[in-house]
């Protein structure tokens, strides 16, 4: 491992905003602990501008992102995969690190979100085959229904499960062409910095994913009151924080999944975490009419 | 009858009296009580908050019949035999019995159509013609198709197995009263759930009547129960802790106040707010077909249509031709006696809905814009609105941001397709929208960038139970209508 005669070159561990790897515009930082208390980084601790900042980005990537052809978000998606296998060594590193898991927890868990992005990718182009539909209304009219992503969503990443966890939740978001914000873990944040290194080498257009770490108590108020945010999954959030964000995203009637309680070893079950429903809770369904016959 | 046909034929045209002959429905169809009290438990009960009030038929003010007022010990009272009839009997009964129930719903009403018809424009001032061709088929169609799906759920969503929510909360609104009690109703029913409904406070009548109905059918007791009552029975009925799926459909305001109560609960809600859909004539548009889309598309039940194609987007173009043309075709529009079955628009349902109108249209005027009223004759009582419409409207008048919920129509022009969406899809809300063009292509494309629910290209104000019907952004969330809207009465973890 190691070489004792050579001092390491350390990462800088950055935000990921609109494509960019910008520090903090508040200029802080907080220190990151492994598992066992022992330093491994300074993170940036986001502030309430970088919020703002990120949901620029996102709302910025939407109409691309969303307008794409979901064969090509399925390949961005797939492309993902790709990136994220070719650095497993790295991201196994990182998740014993940030978690205490031993090498080989590490690895299942890498693997999983491996697959969870080539699972998610599939999706894409099937969505509106097996959640849409054409409607035999009862008239001379031709009448259909389709899925359409809702907009810009907040992500609170699942706090202890910081890669596999992270994935089983945005790849689900953005696959149907919804762009994100995501509070990364407030204790385990690193994993999902280095995804973003994988994101920007992904053909993923930047601001589609946008990743934020720092302090979720500060963050996640003007994330959920953001009247350009549509909807938020508070998948990692507190469950104290839980009826105050929504008090919040009531602003603009957001859509808002509640806080999902999965243990360490639930995250790497497909089961449970492989779901178009999981998918289908950032769409909406726009129906139209047209007249036959005339 | 001959003598008068070849008499007739020898006048000059000008001596035949072509005018407006009215032709009222009876009423003597319709047998009201005196007082009406709330269906719980399969009774009918005095409200134990000992409270009343009046409801009235806003074409005369007169006094209809006396409604209960539900207070919080009579929610209370609502939820518990919810809860009971779901646990006891609803639960355990199949989805093929609970299909033939709906069934048998949908055909005593379109058995008793005549008489929900004219209830429903007595109590809530909508033309005749209306209630009768719309309200009433599309309710019953709706508890027909669901009836089909009470013992199909496991075919809606794959690799699930549907399980019903428990007791849900509906609170409807007062402009479609007996459609919106179906569109609630029969989804919830069909999926297993039982329900506490809360008719809006203006329009109980029909509701009111439908528990009659439900009794006819042999629902089971507590199955569904009615509270009627003003917004705290409705608050009292949310927020209250045993019920566990949350439906209104209303005014974005509440909906916001409901989301809130609900916050943190992790209860189901949907949510089917206010609207101020854009309603798009492209350059080559048939002009005379999209006027009559324009005019059905506000005047349609006096604009109380959370759909309402309130907001008039013109190309540029054909922008003289087409509002000369609107004008011309609202002057044939008829006001008056909601029983008339000439009537095009009837009376505003309420006067606090007549004086937001007034309060809108005032502000309209004030910030600039340009109104136009047909001449038409009001009658002396009631609440009436002359259909209206602004031009000269800019993009921050509130007439052109904010749901007006009457007949008033505000037209704005663009040069461009791109500047068509980006003005239409300009305000907070997002349920329908409206697309006049002759060329296909131009239809999927804008249709497929208004960030809307509903989308009618060269039609408008169509509604049918197998198509989904719900908004984006600030107009709400979940579907009701097609496989989609039953997603929202069934667990599928």
């Amino acid at each position: 491992m190691a070489d004792p005669d050579r001092l390491e070159v350390r990462k800088t561990y950055k935000l990921y905003i609109g494509g960019k790897f910008p520090r903090t515009e508040s200029g802080r930082s907080y220190l990151v602990n492994d598992a066992k208390g022992k330093p491994l980084a300074n993170a940036c601790r986001a502030s309430r501008k970088d919020v703002r900042d990120a949901v620029v980005a996102a709302r910025k990537a939407f109409p691309g992102w969303s307008g794409a052809t979901a064969y090509n978000r399925g390949q961005v998606l797939y492309r993902v995969a790709e990136m994220l296998e070719g650095r497993r060594d790295q991201f196994v590193e990182e998740v014993v690190k940030a978690e205490g898991a031993t090498q080989r927890q590490a690895a299942d868990a890498v693997a999983k979100a491996v697959d969870r992005w080539v699972w998610y990718a599939g999706w894409a182009d099937k969505l509106a085959q097996v959640l849409g539909s054409a409607n035999p209304v009862a008239g001379p009219y031709f009448n259909f229904s389709v899925p359409e992503p809702t907009g810009v969503v907040g992500l609170v990443a699942p706090a202890d499960s910081s890669l596999v966890g992270l994935v089983s939740r945005l790849a689900p978001i953005i696959v149907s062409g919804n762009t994100a914000v995501v509070l990364t873990s407030q204790t385990r944040p690193l994993p999902a910095v280095t995804l973003g290194e994988v994101l920007a080498t992904s053909d993923l257009p930047g601001g589609v994913v946008n990743l934020l770490s720092g302090f979720t108590t500060e963050l996640i108020g003007p994330l959920a009151a953001h009247m350009d945010v549509d909807a938020l999954d508070l998948a990692g959030l507190d469950l104290a924080l839980y009826r105050d964000a929504e008090l919040a995203a009531a602003t603009n009637v957001k859509r808002v999944v509640a806080p999902l309680r999965l243990s360490q070893r639930a995250w790497l079950d497909d089961a449970r975490t492989q779901d178009p429903y999981w998918i289908a809770a950032f769409l909406e369904i726009k129906t139209v009419w047209h007249p036959i016959g005339v | 009858m001959a003598d008068e046909i070849s008499s007739a034929s020898s006048r000059t045209p000008a001596q035949v009296d072509w005018g407006y002959a009215p032709a009222p429905e009876a009423t003597d169809h319709v047998k009201l009580r005196e007082e009406y009290g709330l269906l719980i438990g399969g009774r009918w009960v005095a409200p134990l908050s000992e409270s009343t009030f009046k409801t009235i038929n806003p074409a005369s003010e007169e006094v209809l019949a006396v409604i209960a007022e539900g207070g919080e010990e009579d929610v209370d009272a609502a939820v518990k035999a919810a809860r009971t009839a779901y646990t006891k009997v609803w639960s355990k009964t199949s989805g093929t019995e609970r299909a033939k129930y709906l069934y048998r719903i949908a055909r005593i009403l379109q058995e008793r159509s005549r008489e929900f018809a004219v209830l429903e424009s007595m109590n809530g001032g909508k033309p005749i013609k209306e209630s009768r061709d719309v309200d009433l088929p599309l309710a019953a169609a709706h508890f027909f198709y669901h009836a089909g799906w009470a013992d199909k759920l496991d075919y809606a969503f794959p690799g699930r197995r549907p399980r019903p929510l428990g007791v849900a909360a509906q609170v409807i609104p007062w402009n479609f009263p007996l459609l919106m009690a179906a569109w609630k109703l029969a989804p919830a029913l069909a999926a297993g759930n039982t329900v506490v409904l809360k008719p809006a406070e203006t329009t109980p009548l029909t509701a009111l009547l439908l528990g009659e109905v439900l009794q006819q059918a042999e629902l089971p007791d507590g199955v569904v129960n009615i509270i009627t009552g003003a917004g705290q029975t409705g608050a009292a009925l949310v927020g209250h802790p045993d019920v566990d799926k949350v439906a209104f459909t209303g005014s974005t305001e509440v909906g916001k106040a409901i989301q809130r109560t609900l916050a943190g609960s992790g209860k189901r809600l949907t949510l089917e707010l206010g609207g101020k859909a854009a309603n798009i004539v492209l350059d080559d548009a048939p002009l005379d077909q999209a006027v009559e889309g324009i005019i059905n598309g506000i005047y349609f039940n006096q604009g109380h249509v959370c759909c309402a194609g309130s907001r008039l987007l013109v190309q540029e173009s054909v922008a003289e031709p087409l509002v000369a043309k609107l004008k011309r075709r609202m002057t044939t529009l008829r006001v008056g006696d909601p029983l008339d079955k000439n009537t095009d628009i009837g009376a505003i349902n309420s006067r606090a809905q007549l004086d937001r109108i007034e309060e809108l249209v005032a502000s309209g005027e004030a910030d600039g814009a340009e109104a136009w009223q047909p001449p038409c004759q009001l009658p002396e009582r009631g609440f009436w609105f002359r259909p209206t419409v602004f031009t000269h409207v800019a993009q921050s008048y509130r007439i052109a941001q904010e749901e007006i919920f009457g007949p008033v129509l505000s037209v704005l022009t663009f040069r461009t397709p791109d500047e068509a969406v980006t003005k239409a899809n300009n305000t907070p809300s997002g349920l329908s929208a409206g697309v006049w063009t002759d060329k296909g292509s131009r239809i999927l494309d804008l249709a497929g960038r208004l960030r809307a629910g509903v989308v009618w290209a060269n039609t408008f104000n169509r509604f049918d139970p197998t198509s989904p019907f719900g908004g984006y952004q600030e107009s709400g969330f979940g579907r009701e209508g097609g496989r989609h809207g039953l997603a929202s009465y069934v667990d599928l973890e």
